[in-house]
């Protein structure tokens, strides 16, 4: 199984790589997926309203039988749904499944 | 009116809406403003709401579609997604689809460009 996580060598990093984590394995659990790739993409977001040097923009990559077939809303619902406690942690999570 | 019911409205008023942060001519964000860009360069002519103006819209439209991110396209009245979608949607060819399929005119040679420049 594929799987890579961002992992940010500045300042801060022990919590983006905990919310990053967090939101990784939520997806594991939810999904089993056949490939997962959580991307903190925080930095590139620096200086805008939502940025959050703790981790504020993430990208998901992931493929999953759950999720084959399905529309393109509803493969988005899915993975909200399944981090959906964290989303008050998050301020942009971009999806590609 | 109850928040839902100014967005049922707005819906049903407009072929074509937007909700965003920002205007289509002052976006707030990245995330809206890729996506009325998209529209603006293809021509489309839709209805922007501005959530950032209106915080009960803001947490309204969320509950509406059960979606929890901002923007949202709707289009006769139907969401079609947020800021991945539509992006994945303009490139595929799959919005300009949509869009004739529910009688809503743009530039397709607009669409074209936006393609080619992003292949």
């Amino acid at each position: 199984m594929k799987f890579s996580l961002f992992v940010p060598r500045e300042k801060g990093a022990e919590e983006k790589m905990t919310l990053a984590s967090e939101i990784e394995t939520r997806l594991q659990q939810a999904f089993a997926p056949r490939s997962l790739e959580v991307l903190d993409e925080s930095e590139q977001h620096r200086g805008h309203g939502g940025y959050s040097p703790d981790g504020s923009h993430f990208r998901v990559r992931m493929e999953a039988e759950a999720l084959d077939g399905k529309s393109r809303v509803a493969k988005h619902r899915a993975v909200n749904a399944a981090v959906a406690d964290l989303f008050p942690r998050i301020h942009a999570l971009a999806i590609e499944v | 009116m109850s928040a839902q019911d100014q967005i049922a409205e707005t819906n049903k008023a407009n072929d074509v809406v937007l909700y965003m942060k920002g205007t289509k001519e002052m976006p707030q964000c990245g995330f809206s403003s890729r996506v009325a860009g998209v529209l603006n360069f293809m021509g489309v002519d839709f209805k922007d709401v501005n959530v950032l103006a209106d915080e009960e819209i803001r947490q309204g439209i969320k509950d509406f579609s059960d979606w929890p991110t901002i923007p949202q396209l709707y289009v006769k009245g139907e969401f079609v997604g947020g800021c991945d979608i539509i992006t994945e949607m303009t490139l595929s060819g799959e919005l300009d689809t949509l869009l004739e399929q529910n009688g809503v005119t743009y530039d397709k040679a607009a669409a074209d460009k936006i393609r080619e420049a992003n292949a």
